[in-house]
């Protein structure tokens, strides 16, 4: 048998993983839902056929979606994490113990569902006494929030179907007035490389950089989405994720992590010159 | 015959036609498009193979005997009429073949004066002599209402030998008068009753929407099919009860295109059968979107989306839900100022913004999603540019001085006049903000201070005004003293 997963990067360039069995597939409100198994990257989830998460690689964009702002706020206590119903930035949130309450917003309550049944890799924490699920749409989650969160992540899908609203002015205005006076919002910055991700990564960007004083891109490597060289934003009110980034507070923490570490935190910052200009042009 | 709702003659025709691969050696010279790739391209393929001339399979809009007469009958039945006319040429057009078949020079007609310029322009055609009934101002909102029925009954008394009560069900704000009475009144008195449904089509498919003009026995309605019923832009209706339908079409005729696109005719064809079929749990849908929507906004305070608690019995008689209209003055924001900043900043396109008030057009193409993302960008607007109210004008309906018959001082000799020398003088042109289209000025009303303050406060805050020679609107034109 010879049952391959593929997603088109772009036109002209496709992705490939081959497939032991499929697991899970279901139509929700919102969107298709498939979970395959696979031999070199172990269990994954796609959401209308894009890749959302792999087993083998997705310990990467959860720890840097979370042990970086964590390692620059000097104290979150409440956390808001919109989209992320595979629980696996809630996963990463769990280890810090003064945090207080963790609100997870989730449109599509089905994956929420088939994460917890087929992906307690990373949905094993969503239980945790810390963690109230809301099912609902972000935008509107977070429109009545005023001076209320410590840190908000944004996990979200991509800027076309149910993650839409999720990119836009409006949504980046209602974080700002969200946050606390000293809070911040770490987003999912999409892809610098292909020219159709770039142009959503400028847009995200121009939007981030007109709601917060501070913003600032960094990035990692996910063998699995397109072209393998993600971003991530960082915005915030009042602290620099270098100049208030406190290495030894974190390493005495003793947490341990496979990609992130106090090197990893100051490096990711560290941008390619095309894309210091990609940025540059929105700024 | 007796077609059921679920077929679509000209639909099926056209796809019939389609199937015999006709040679065409007739107009459209692009024939099928194949002469003209980049339209193709363009437009598709599957567009252009049915941009077809009038032909016997295919019937003929200025005399309809097959394919169209039975779309035109089905459209009758689903509406509730005697008659419907397939219209091309916009409800502009339905609004004039109405006026002109009711009225004919030197005739009166009572109208509100809140009208769309087309309701005008029929006059400037036809010669008739409008008797204007002041509508009803909600000065909180400081929108024109619906016409009282005390007031049409005071016009109808003193002008007894008028021809016609025209009405619009509702405006553009969602408002209606209270058209049943309105138009037994008129009967009584031997008077057509005219309605401007082009913000009406749906009130005659949904549940717990105002009251129809063919339901309540009105004589005419020009029905806007391109907003709420889906169809192309430019495509319409034109409703008969009471009229002969040979008469009409002669009027229709006068200034219709005898080259009816097929596009449109289609179009009209497959939305009333959309509507017929599916027109009840459609416009549930969005009226409870609209819903939705007012209550998520009134949540964010200093806006006001309104509703039902408007009706007053008469003239707000009825609101129409679907309607999304906020005022936006208190916070601090002209409506038109609010429609900027939507789109210059949140990537949202609304439909108006005037003065106090903006109009979000809701329809079945609308996804709570989108609605989310507008709601929100209210809220951030208030956050980021709230300002103080004062010195903000309200839109205070402005009682025209008519000194002149519309036709008469449009083709008076008139001479370009700065609007500051303008005062006292007779307009010879309309003066309006588009949207929404109400001319602050119609030719032969006087150029009041009022009228002039009101223009400046308009242009200073962005509206779009238009109607005049002058595309500055710095002068307007004055019939000569």
């Amino acid at each position: 048998m010879d049952l391959w997963f593929t997603e088109k990067h772009t036109d002209n360039v496709k992705l490939s993983i081959k497939v032991d069995r499929q697991v899970y597939s279901a139509q929700s409100e919102f969107q298709r839902i498939d979970i395959f198994d696979s031999l070199e990257f172990g269990r994954f989830l796609t959401l209308d056929g894009y890749m959302m998460l792999t087993e083998k690689d997705e310990f990467i964009y959860h720890e840097m979606i979370v042990h970086v702002p964590m390692a620059i706020l000097p104290q979150v206590n409440k956390v808001l994490v919109i989209g992320g119903g595979d629980g696996g930035a809630v996963r990463e949130l769990v280890r810090y113990p003064e945090i207080q309450q963790i609100d997870l917003v989730e449109i599509d309550a089905q994956v929420i569902e088939a994460c917890k049944k087929y992906l307690p890799q990373t949905a094993a924490k969503l239980d945790d006494p810390r963690v109230t699920i809301h099912e609902a749409d972000g935008l509107k989650f977070v429109r009545s929030k005023k001076d209320e969160y410590d840190l908000i992540i944004v996990d979200s899908t991509d800027p076309f179907g149910p993650g839409e609203g999720l990119f836009t002015k409006e949504f980046y205005g209602n974080c700002f007035k969200a946050l606390t006076e000293t809070g911040a919002m770490v987003n999912q910055h999409e892809s610098p490389f292909y020219p159709v991700d770039a142009i959503a990564m400028q847009r995200a960007h121009k939007r981030i950089v007109d709601s917060f004083p501070i913003s600032r891109v960094y990035q990692a490597h996910i063998p699995t989405y397109p072209s393998g060289h993600w971003l991530f934003g960082f915005a915030s009110k009042h602290y620099h994720p270098l100049q208030d980034f406190d290495a030894q507070k974190w390493k005495a923490r003793n947490l341990k992590t496979r990609y992130y570490n106090d090197k990893i935190h100051v490096g990711a910052f560290a941008l390619p010159n095309y894309v210091k200009l990609l940025l540059e042009e929105m700024e | 015959m007796n077609l059921s709702q679920e077929r679509a003659p000209v639909l099926e025709a056209l796809n019939r036609y389609k199937a015999m691969r006709v040679v065409p050696f007739d107009v459209p010279g692009h024939k099928r498009g194949k002469g003209n790739r980049e339209l193709t391209d363009f437009l598709g393929e599957k567009c252009l193979t049915v941009d077809v001339n009038s032909m016997k399979p295919l019937d003929n809009l200025c005399h309809p005997v097959s394919v169209i007469k039975e779309a035109e009958e089905l459209a009758a039945e689903a509406f509730g009429a005697k008659h419907a006319f397939f219209m091309v040429n916009g409800t502009t057009s339905a609004v004039q073949s109405m006026v002109m078949s009711a009225c004919k020079r030197g005739e009166k007609i009572i109208m509100p004066r809140n009208v769309h310029r087309s309701a005008i322009n029929a006059l400037i055609l036809s010669g008739a002599i409008p008797i204007y009934v002041n509508p009803g101002v909600n000065h909180e909102l400081g929108i024109s209402l619906g016409m009282s029925v005390a007031d049409v009954k005071q016009a109808i008394l003193e002008n007894p030998d008028a021809k016609a009560v025209l009405i619009n069900n509702p405006t553009y704000y969602g408002i209606c008068s209270n058209l049943k009475a309105i138009t037994e009144l008129a009967h009584q008195h031997n008077m057509l009753v005219l309605v401007d449904e082009a913000h009406g089509t749906h009130f005659y498919f949904g549940e717990g929407l105002p009251a129809s003009a063919m339901s309540v026995g009105a004589d005419m309605a020009a029905v806007s099919m391109h907003k709420s019923g889906g169809s192309l832009t430019q495509s319409s209706l034109l409703l008969v009860n009471g009229l002969s339908e040979g008469y009409v079409r002669q009027i229709i005729n006068l200034t219709q295109t005898t080259s009816g696109s097929y596009l449109l005719i289609s179009s009209l064809d497959i939305s009333r059968r959309n509507l017929a079929l599916r027109g009840r749990a459609i416009f549930e849908k969005v009226a409870q979107m609209a819903e939705y929507a007012r209550a998520e906004i009134n949540q964010i305070g200093g806006y006001y989306a309104y509703g039902r608690e408007l009706i007053n019995g008469d003239s707000i008689y009825d609101f129409d839900r679907t309607k999304l209209s906020v005022l936006t003055r208190d916070i601090g924001l002209a409506g038109i100022e609010v429609y900027d900043i939507l789109r210059d900043e949140y990537d949202i396109q609304i439909e108006f913004g005037d003065i106090g008030n903006i109009l979000a057009y809701l329809s079945i193409g609308d996804r709570i999603m989108d609605l989310e993302r507008l709601v929100s960008a209210l809220s951030e607007i208030k956050r980021r540019y709230a300002k103080d109210r004062t010195g903000m004008l309200s839109q205070e309906y402005i009682r025209p001085e008519v000194i002149l018959a519309p036709q008469e001082a449009f083709y008076a000799a008139s001479e370009s006049t700065r609007l500051e020398d303008s005062l006292g003088r007779i307009c010879g042109e309309f003066v309006m903000c588009y949207p929404p289209g109400i001319p602050i000025l119609a030719p032969g009303e006087k150029v009041t201070a009022k009228v002039l303050e009101y223009i400046q406060y308009a242009k200073e805050k962005g509206c779009f005004l238009t109607g005049t020679q002058d595309s500055h609107v710095n002068a307007i034109q004055t019939v000569k003293e």
